[in-house]
């Protein structure tokens, strides 16, 4: 497809008197893995939403595989949009199976299909195939957002969205999901947008960062180029605390072991 | 087995039956308005507030109120409908109080249905908005659920509550279990009021545990469970209901009316015996007020009932004067049959007048023999009256006439009255001529020399369609002038007293047998 596969331009959004996105534009090429960056209330995962219309923007045009968002028929958008959230947000009542079958069953796939896909998609996200019988509440964190992963790859789509994915989980299992997902993003050839306020999985993830503050976009490039080529004072911070954390941590792990 | 014990079973299957349609039908009415309220009102904030607060606004109006409210909104329903369509609909019985009922049960189905959509994670909520769930998919294949458990909570509470309140459907003439109670009451037939909560406690509480069934199912995602419950509870309706529909296939039955006093219940009876001797399907209404029996009657819900001359003459003909008892029964039926077509059959021989009595040392004491010398004491005397006796017109025409003016007036139950009387929480009551304890208790009705008390002799009265009947008159018309103003009293005392009391159905029976039917 020509063009970028994502296309916002001069998207508002505000609260009340909140300006939550103060005319954002950003473009996204198919393949890419993007991450937005932020602290709270940057604007971050308002922009995310605006994507598959889980957020009416107030202003501006939005654009998915050239079709105008604010057109489209929201459900049908987000069944072609994969999904990820913060809190997992599994349906407790349904079995690992039946969630990540949900999307393909809503567009009316038969059962086998449905089946084979749902096999197919546990082993892509490493997970024992028995899972698929269990509820939910059965399953450790790490391996509930796995099943969240597949959930959201489950209709075959072009697209990522994932809303701080990994933030609550224990280190060990967030740098192992980090990684796995970023393979299955180049395996696939996904087109991602990663919301996380922490710099340094997006440095380690994405293939571009875009920082925000106040509804703005502060900084937009390569996790190298950006560091050379910013000015801004918070930017600088943003990106310099996670070297600034490994140089201490190496300074403090090598004194222990003298 | 104790005789009471065994009478109060030979009821059970009829008055189950009803109770069962009746809190059945009110449950599954109410959760089927209900359950979209809630969803409505869990959309919609501005939906929320005045639906909750309506629901619970029904839920503080008495529920006997509600009940006797649905009687003239139906009857001008029904009026409405029979001008427009001309089809009526019976405003007393069933109707009154399945929407009464449904009405009842909605709260509890409504909160608890708001609370459980509302309560659903918003996680969870955002997660089916995020798969490209519509929000009807969302509601049906998510929300409603994981709120299942909570719903059923609130249903299994409106259950109880519908049960409960079902028994109050007797007064406006629809059977249920509840007939035991106001019988009993009546009656002091205390094992009929034990007989009568505990089989409604034990429906309710059956219902609960069947109801808790589903519940658990529906939170352990355990559709075993939720089948099994269902299975059982659809079961339990069919056989509690089996009795009704057998009755079903019978010719339709004539409805006897009475209303809330042995003596109504024991000519109820004799009435119903009559007919049944003529082969005739019978069916009673019971513990009617005046007011309701009256018009029952003129709108054709019931067929006959006895009523009084003096009651019908001031209550319903809004008559102030009292040309005496002849004039009063010639002008009564000739009225009636202008305004209504509502057959005056004749007087039963005997009057129930109202009469202000007291104990008689008590009156020895006070010097009181007549009304007019009441009037000098009353300021330091408690006037003890029936549920009725002081919003009638006959009260205003006796205080008018006489001056009476009490320290106080409570109102009882007919029983409970005359129990007030003898320990001397009050000092007069408003007494019924007939009633075989004013001699019994040593009583004295004090005399009435301003005639401000009409007559009432006690009358037969049948439905404007029945009055050609041929049958229900040759049943009726031999009672007329017969049952002299003794054996009336003897009557009524052997149900009223307090050892060995005999059931109005054997009263009746007893009766006939004395004035030789």
């Amino acid at each position: 497809m020509a063009g970028p596969l994502i296309e916002l331009s001069d998207v508002e959004k505000r609260y009340g008197a909140q300006r939550a996105l103060a005319g954002v534009s950003l473009s996204v090429a198919a393949g890419e893995f993007v991450a937005l960056v932020g602290g709270s209330g940057s604007g971050k995962t308002t922009l995310l939403k605006t994507i598959n219309r889980l957020i009416r923007p107030d202003a501006g045009r939005i654009a998915v595989q050239g079709e105008d968002v604010l057109a489209a028929e929201p459900h049908l958008l987000r069944r072609r949009i994969g999904y990820v959230f913060q809190e997992v947000g599994l349906f407790p009542h349904l079995i690992v199976g039946e969630n990540i079958g949900v999307t393909p069953k809503l567009l009316g796939w038969d059962r086998d299909r449905i089946a084979a896909r749902v096999a197919t998609l546990l082993e892509l996200v490493d997970l024992p195939t028995e899972i698929a019988g269990r509820l939910p509440a059965a399953l450790s964190g790490g391996q509930r957002q796995r099943v969240g992963v597949a959930r959201a790859l489950a209709a075959e789509p072009a697209i990522l969205l994932m809303d701080e994915p990994f933030g609550a989980l224990d280190p060990l299992t967030r740098d192992a999901l980090g990684s796995d997902y970023r393979a299955l993003h180049d395996r696939l050839g996904l087109t991602t947008v990663m919301v996380t306020h922490d710099m340094a999985e997006a440095v380690l993830l994405a293939d571009r960062i875009v920082v925000l503050k106040d509804g703005r976009i502060l900084a937009d490039g390569r996790p190298a180029d950006l560091l050379a080529t910013t000015a801004d004072p918070d930017v600088r911070a943003l990106l310099e605390a996670p070297k600034r954390q490994a140089e201490r941590l190496r300074a403090r792990l090598s004194e222990g072991a003298a | 087995m104790n005789e009471r014990v065994a009478a109060a079973f030979a009821l059970l299957p009829d008055y189950l039956a009803w109770h069962v349609v009746l809190s059945a039908g009110a449950l599954a009415l109410g959760f089927a308005i209900s359950l979209p309220l809630a969803v409505a009102a869990s959309r919609s904030a501005r939906l929320r507030w005045p639906v909750l607060a309506l629901a619970s606004l029904i839920q503080t109006i008495p529920s006997l109120a509600l009940l006797a409210l649905f009687y003239p909104l139906l009857l001008a329903l029904s009026a409405v409908s029979q001008a427009v369509t001309g089809r009526g609909f019976s405003a007393l019985g069933f109707l009154p109080s399945l929407l009464a009922l449904t009405l009842y049960s909605m709260l509890p189905i409504l909160r608890n249905g708001a609370a459980g959509i509302l309560g659903v994670d918003p996680a969870v909520r955002e997660a089916a908005d995020g798969v490209g769930m519509t929000s009807r998919q969302s509601l049906f294949q998510i929300e409603l659920p994981l709120a299942a458990p909570v719903i059923m909570a609130g249903v299994r509470t409106a259950a109880v509550w519908t049960i409960g309140a079902a028994t109050l459907s007797t007064p406006v003439g629809q059977t249920s279990l509840g007939n035991y109670i106001f019988a009993g009451l009546q009656t002091e037939n205390w094992v009929f009021v034990l007989f009568g909560c505990a089989a409604s406690a034990a429906l309710a509480l059956v219902a609960d545990q069947l109801l808790g069934l589903i519940e658990v199912g529906a939170r352990d995602r355990r559709p075993v469970k939720v089948i099994a419950g269902l299975a059982a509870l659809l079961a339990g309706v069919a056989v509690a209901v089996a009795p009704l529909v057998g009755a079903a296939g019978r010719p339709t039955a004539y409805a006897v009316g009475a209303k809330n006093f042995s003596e109504q219940y024991i000519l109820a009876d004799l009435m119903a015996d009559r007919l049944q001797a003529q082969g005739v399907q019978v069916k009673r209404k019971e513990d009617l007020g005046s007011a309701v029996a009256y018009r029952a009657l003129a709108a054709g819900e019931l067929d006959a009932y006895v009523d009084y001359s003096g009651t019908l003459w001031t209550n319903v003909l809004g008559r102030k004067d009292n040309p005496g008892r002849a004039e009063v029964l010639k002008q009564l039926t000739a009225e009636l049959q202008r305004r209504d077509g509502v057959l005056v059959l004749g007087s039963l021989g005997f009057e129930n007048a109202y009469a202000l009595a007291m104990r008689q040392d008590r009156a020895a004491a006070l010097g009181v023999g007549s009304i007019a010398d009441l009037a000098r004491r009353a300021p330091q005397l408690t006037l003890g009256s029936d549920l009725e006796f002081l919003s009638r017109p006959e009260w205003k025409a006796v205080q008018s006439a006489y001056g009476l003016n009490f320290k106080a007036q409570r109102s009882y139950q007919p029983t409970f009255m005359y129990r007030a009387l003898t320990s001397g929480d009050v000092d007069v009551i408003s007494a019924f001529s007939s009633d075989g304890r004013i001699a019994a208790q040593r009583l004295v009705a004090l005399s009435d020399p301003k005639g401000a008390i009409p007559p009432y002799d006690a009358v037969i009265l049948v439905a404007p369609r029945r009055a050609h009947d041929a049958r229900l008159l040759a049943a009726l018309k031999p009672l007329i002038g017969k049952i002299p103003v003794e054996a009336m009293r003897a009557a009524n005392y052997s149900v009223d007293r307090d050892s060995g009391k005999a059931s109005p159905a054997e009263a009746a029976k007893a009766l006939e047998r004395r004035l030789g039917f």
